[in-house]
């Protein structure tokens, strides 16, 4: 159902992960996205998942919760592993039916590709369950400053992302709303084919727009009502300072982008 | 008693294409440093339209609204309006801007240019005074309407505002959540000394005001302490209005002979008054 989103949804916590300052985890969580592409064999990519479980122990996110956010992109998963399985033509054939072929190259992609994709989804995931949107909208903030130089409205955006992020739960209980009002109209919004349910959802969507447009009118007002004027003479509560935890971690990952290469250039790469 | 806001000869009108609509017509009204204002009138007697005059959301189409002395009309003083005159809005889900209970009531001190560790001591008073600390670190959208709403006082007081307009800020939130706020909004006029102007259209809330303002088709109807307002019958039945459920209480046991004083018009008062009469007939 719905709910199962889970952008956005923070848990709670005190774990080191937690703590770290939002700048380094997002940079952080880039550097591991690129740097698991750069694996070509079991070492390397081993070691990025033996990392990966390292940062979930460190955040005390429990993995029944990391088990959920994977499972909107399952359906992808199987995609990308079974086009790869039998779309590499390279390597020794190990099985052949037909026109399909099974090469060892091919087994070898499959696994790199399902691995790279769930550590991938798992650490952006951990990146959301231990940082506030606040913090993280706040980080990126900083981040793209640089960006004002030219003329990047970095604020604008940062602010946009927070709106966005607060209104996700407050929309999906819209939905919910108007879903059951207009079930109980009569409305069938679950059978029928694709096409079909598509177009029965048309009676959801105009009012949930038209409430949104009124919310964003309310909130406006609200924030006018607020001072605020953008992001010229603003002071923000939560100074992002960075600590040990952070330089420790920093270094960590340096450690980790160095082994990887190291581990690639002393083993040969299967993919 | 000094005025904190002046309103001079104001009127109001939402033109739409086909017709100029008349919301609110010259009205002339003080709200008093420190006091408890109710504002109180049916469906489309303007009262919302006056709320949104006081701190420059609308301006008047004719006439001045004045914020210690500053005309709202004026658009270089808007930011100093406003820091002077906060709003809590009806939906408590529309004025929440942050995704942390804390961060939303920072929202407001933060865009004031507040240093950093002042705003996190203004936070946890404004938290604690509406009761809502121990959620300082909660998600708004899994509290309940009245403590979301709390959390939105909260917001404004940490602006340290002079004066709050509770803009039928208990019409969306279920009485158990109506009655915090208003327990809330009591405290911040008596304790913290806030000007407080509450419009709404339960009378029960009016009655725990020290003046009421009754709004009609635009203009002030009458003008008062609840008891005066609510003694008024003819007044009440030309405005639309109904006594709150005490005072209706109140006058019935009156019409059938038990003597009860002018002022009873919240159950506290009712209760204190039938235990003062039923001691009097030697019943208790």
């Amino acid at each position: 159902m719905i709910r199962d989103i889970t952008i956005g949804q923070y848990l709670s916590g005190t774990s080191f992960m937690h703590k770290l300052d939002a700048r380094v985890k997002i940079v952080c969580t880039f550097a591991y996205i690129i740097t698991i592409f750069l694996c070509k064999n079991f070492w390397s990519l081993g070691l990025m998942v033996a990392f990966a479980a390292l940062m979930t122990l460190l955040s005390r996110v429990p993995v029944r919760m990391l088990l959920r956010s994977l499972r909107p992109v399952a359906f992808i998963l199987l995609f990308t592993a079974v086009l790869n399985l039998f779309y590499t033509k390279t390597g020794s054939v190990l099985f052949q039916w037909k026109f399909l072929i099974l090469t060892d190259k091919g087994l070898y992609t499959a696994v790199f590709m399902a691995v790279r994709i769930l550590s991938l989804v798992s650490v952006s995931a951990l990146l959301t369950y231990t940082t506030t949107p606040t913090a993280l909208t706040d980080g990126i903030e900083k981040l793209l400053s640089p960006l004002k130089l030219i003329k990047v409205p970095v604020h604008s955006l940062a602010m946009m992302m927070t709106l966005a992020l607060r209104f996700i739960p407050t929309l999906i209980e819209e939905i919910d709303r108007i879903m059951s009002a207009q079930k109980a109209r009569g409305a069938d919004l679950e059978t029928g084919g694709f096409i079909q349910r598509a177009k029965a959802l048309l009676p959801v969507l105009i009012p949930l727009f038209v409430s949104a447009f009124r919310r964003a009118y309310e909130l406006a007002f609200a924030m006018e009502c607020r001072c605020y004027r953008g992001g010229e003479g603003r002071t923000r509560m939560k100074q992002m300072k960075l600590g040990v935890r952070d330089a420790v971690t920093a270094v960590c990952f340096v450690l980790l982008i160095a082994g990887v290469v190291l581990l690639g250039r002393f083993f040969p790469a299967v993919i | 008693m000094d005025t904190i806001i002046q309103l001079r000869n104001v009127s109001f009108a939402y033109e739409t294409e086909e017709e100029k609509n008349l919301a609110v017509q010259g009205v002339d009204l003080d709200v008093r440093r420190g006091e408890f204002l109710a504002v109180v009138g049916h469906n489309g007697s303007g009262k919302s339209t006056l709320a949104k005059l006081f701190n420059a959301i609308l301006l008047p189409t004719e006439g001045h609204v004045l914020v210690e002395g500053m005309d709202t009309s004026d658009e270089e003083k808007v930011y100093e309006i406003r820091r002077r005159v906060g709003m809590v809005f009806q939906n408590p889900d529309n004025q929440i801007v942050a995704t942390i209970v804390e961060d939303d009531v920072a929202f407001g001190p933060e865009n004031l240019g507040v240093p950093p560790a002042e705003i996190r001591a203004r936070v946890d008073e404004a938290l604690r005074a509406v009761g809502m600390y121990e959620y300082r670190l909660y998600e708004p959208h899994k509290l309940s309407g009245g403590q979301k709403q709390r959390v939105a006082v909260a917001g404004i007081i940490a602006m340290r505002t002079d004066c709050v307009i509770f803009d039928e800020s208990t019409a969306m939130i279920d009485p158990k959540g109506r009655r915090e706020v208003l327990e809330t909004v009591r405290k911040l006029n008596r304790e913290l000394g806030i000007t407080v102007v509450f419009i709404t259209h339960f009378m029960e809330e009016a009655a725990l005001a020290d003046r009421v303002v009754v709004m009609d088709s635009g203009t002030i109807a009458a003008e008062g302490t609840p008891a005066q307002i609510f003694a008024d019958t003819a007044l009440l039945q030309r405005t639309g209005l109904e006594l709150p459920p005490a005072a209706q209480l109140a006058r019935t046991l009156r019409e059938h002979g038990v003597e009860l004083p002018d002022e009873t018009l919240t159950p506290e008062q009712c209760a204190d008054a039938l235990f003062r009469a039923a001691q009097k007939a030697g019943v208790v």
